[in-house]
């Protein structure tokens, strides 16, 4: 027994396939962050009066506020002064078409799979390509333009749409929220801005795709999504880091919100840098994602693949707001060698009729620690509430956990929540089933994984859940004999 | 085709199989009968390459297609045409048959330098092979053994069989807990891959099966050893008399 345990650590030792850097020369903020940073930052963005206020409010309220440590993590507190808060590419310089963008950060991307030459994409995503703290090029957005959708950075939407977002800006995630959320208040750079108008259904998946390459720095995007009475949009986020020995920070937020009969798909392959198996370097993930559904019937859906990452922290969330309103959030959280994940979701329903579907799979291996975190909470207006949630974890090894903390607090009589759970370690006489047909042992433990993760990687947009499914393939690749 | 010389296996330390011999040519169809615990799904583990069987490889030698078989993985005897019907079909969830069957026909495919069957071509052949053992299509799409009955399992088993074309075919109480209907089907399938090529190692029980298969030769499996050959006949005296008259006669000769 001892020795298939090894055999499946071996199998399982990351082998990551973005941990390179791109050598571009880059201004940054030297580290350390305080009143004059914030405005500094403000200022390099060319931001207008308010904004910067909006971030000094962040950031003062953030400093009377305390670390979270009540989720099932153990790591160091992050020195907040020893990180720089803005770094960029000189050659970025908001570039107005892809020709001017910067032939090495065109590369870069091109070695991700993002190819941004428009032209010379097959499939209809466009995309918004953020590298350290800011964007670098968005495609497509011309043909989006003609449907009155918005596609930008996020710092493009202040200057060109301050309505929109001085209206919508910390509306379902305030800047008080969380310890998190609130140093990102204070700090985002990058990140992408969506406005769907009432009656559009955007004609192609909006992606962006994020990458850290500086050293020292930390991420701290933001993304706003507004979907108008009526409109649908699918929207897709990645995100890769080099491979460094220091633990770097990403703490983003996002916001959605949903007004009546509008639709929102969101969907995150997330495979940062994890650190080696000796738990070195990697990334802090702490990320504040909220969907608000405002209108009657409106519907948000949070799908996420979860391979990255040293410290997951993250629970994606819906407030159901309007009458029957659905909120879905689906979730494969993978960890390997020291990775911590807590990681989940919350439904809050405050509407009547609402909705909400809980997915989550687990699957740890190595010496890794995985929790699955989720609230589902039905408050009195909520009639006829009803939630169902499932959260079965796949266990590799004997060295590594999971955990299910789940959090069910019902106001209303009316409502109807289910909750299934199942624990369980990798079938060995599956294994042995797939091999006597001819399929080797990775790939075996790869199909049953995946088998394992179908009711999550379906909810996928076609393209990504190929992606996915290679990724969690590669991702439990190793060395066998 | 399978040549097995003085084979002793054990599973957790206990002895189960004693100095077994058999020797199958390309074609040939053999069955081998025993009473219960006389270590004939041990000897499809085996053969498979079932690790929590340790077979003691100082004492005989199992040469399969010129190779021997003992040193190769599971993977590798199934892909050089070892094939082992479940006495217990394992079910996957999540994955469907036809995925499951396209993969590792194409594996085998790949190891032998043969170019991959796409999507198209494989739903063309994996719908003929179905047809072959009588199964709907929508199994096709199901997840692999799934929610299937006991005898869908089993047939489920042979479709497996023809798909990926082994050169020897062990069917381990393939016939066990099927209803006499399901029975013929899953019989007829196999007699239908029957080819002068093709092996097939029947383990079975009771004799019935070799009612719609007709072997070529019958052994007796008699605590871990291959105690009696013949023809079909045999299998016909054991269902007459039982195993008795053969325990009685091996533990009367002189040790």
């Amino acid at each position: 027994m001892n020795q298939k345990n090894i055999e499946v650590q071996e199998m399982v030792r990351k082998r990551y396939e973005h941990g390179w850097t791109t050598a571009i020369e880059s201004d940054s903020f030297d580290k350390g962050l305080n009143e004059d940073v914030i405005v500094a930052l403000s200022r390099i963005k060319n931001e207008p009066d308010w904004m910067t206020e909006w971030r000094l409010n962040a950031f003062r309220l953030w400093q009377q506020m305390e670390i979270p440590r009540w989720a099932k993590l153990v790591y160091p507190d992050p020195d907040f002064q020893d990180i720089s808060y803005y770094s960029a590419p000189k050659s970025a310089v908001s570039p107005r078409s892809l020709d001017e963008v910067d032939p090495k950060l065109v590369e870069t991307f091109t070695k991700l799979g993002i190819p941004l030459e428009e032209q010379k994409r097959l499939s209809g995503v466009a995309v918004d390509a953020v590298f350290d703290s800011v964007s670098v090029a968005t495609t497509h957005q011309q043909i989006l333009k003609r449907q009155g959708i918005i596609f930008c950075p996020i710092s493009e939407a202040i200057q060109e749409h301050p309505d929109l977002v001085q209206k919508y800006l910390g509306s379902v995630v305030p800047q008080g929220d969380n310890f998190y959320a609130s140093l990102n208040s204070a700090v985002f750079s990058g990140g992408s801005f969506v406005y769907i108008p009432a009656g559009v259904t955007c004609p192609m998946d909006l992606s962006t795709y994020f990458r850290i390459n500086a050293k020292h720095t930390g991420q701290f995007e933001r993304t706003l999504i507004i979907a108008e009475e009526g409109s649908k949009v699918s929207y897709l986020e990645g995100c890769t880091a080099p491979i460094r020995d220091e633990n770097q920070l990403h703490a983003a937020v996002v916001e959605l919100v949903a007004h009546k009969d509008a639709s929102i798909r969101y969907a995150t392959v997330q495979n940062w840098y994890a650190g080696d198996d000796d738990g070195k370097g990697g990334i802090y993930n702490f990320v504040t994602k909220r969907g608000a559904c405002l209108g009657d019937r409106s519907h948000i859906s949070w799908t996420q693949i979860e391979t990255g990452s040293a410290i997951t922290w993250k629970y994606p969330s819906c407030l159901l707001k309007g009458k029957g309103s659905v909120g879905e959030f689906y979730s494969v959280a993978l960890t390997k060698g020291k990775q911590q994940a807590d990681t989940g979701t919350k439904m809050i329903h405050t509407g009547a009729d609402t909705r909400s579907t809980i997915i989550s799979k687990t699957i740890s291996a190595g010496k890794s620690d995985s929790s699955y975190r989720g609230l589902v909470r039905v408050m009195p207006g909520a009639e006829n509430a009803r939630n169902y949630t499932q959260c079965d974890s796949l266990l590799m090894g004997n060295d590594c956990g999971a955990h299910t903390w789940p959090y069910i607090d019902v106001r209303n009589d009316s409502a109807s929540v289910e909750h299934e759970a199942s624990t369980s370690k990798i079938n060995e006489d599956q294994l042995f089933y797939c091999q006597s047909r001819g399929i080797d042992r990775e790939d075996a433990i790869s199909l049953v994984v995946n088998g394992f993760c179908k009711e999550v990687l379906d909810h996928l947009p076609m393209e990504f859940a190929v992606e996915a499914s290679r990724l969690l393939s590669v991702t439990l690749e190793g060395s066998v004999g | 085709m399978l040549s097995i010389v003085d084979l002793y296996a054990s599973v957790n330390d206990q002895l189960i199989l004693k100095g077994l011999n058999l020797q199958i040519n390309p074609g040939e169809v053999h069955a081998i009968m025993g009473p219960n615990g006389s270590g004939k799904s041990t000897l499809a583990q085996v053969l498979a390459g079932h690790e929590n069987y340790t077979v003691d490889e100082t004492r005989g030698s199992v040469v399969f297609q010129g190779e021997d078989l003992l040193a190769l993985s599971p993977e590798e005897r199934a892909r050089q045409g070892l094939f082992l019907a479940f006495q217990y079909p394992v079910e996957i969830q999540g994955i469907t048959n036809s995925s499951f069957l396209q993969t590792a026909l194409n594996e085998i495919r790949k190891s032998r330098g043969e170019e991959e069957m796409d999507a198209l071509d494989f739903a063309q052949f994996l719908k003929k092979k179905m047809e072959l053992v009588e199964m709907q299509e929508d199994f096709a799409e199901r997840f692999v053994n799934f929610g299937f009955s006991g005898g869908e399992k089993k047939r489920n088993e042979i479709l497996q069989l023809a798909v990926l074309e082994p050169a020897l075919a062990i069917l381990d109480e393939t016939d066990s807990g099927l209803d006499i209907d399901a029975l013929r089907t899953v019989a007829s399938g196999v007699n239908r891959l029957r080819s002068p090529q093709r092996s097939f190692l029947l383990i079975t029980h009771y004799q019935r099966l070799l009612d719609y298969i007709q072997p070529d030769f019958v052994h007796v499996l008699y605590d871990g050893k291959l105690i009696q050959s013949g023809g079909k006949e045999l299998a016909l005296k054991l269902e007459e008399q039982g195993y008795n008259w053969i325990r009685e006669a091996e533990e009367t000769l002189p040790a």
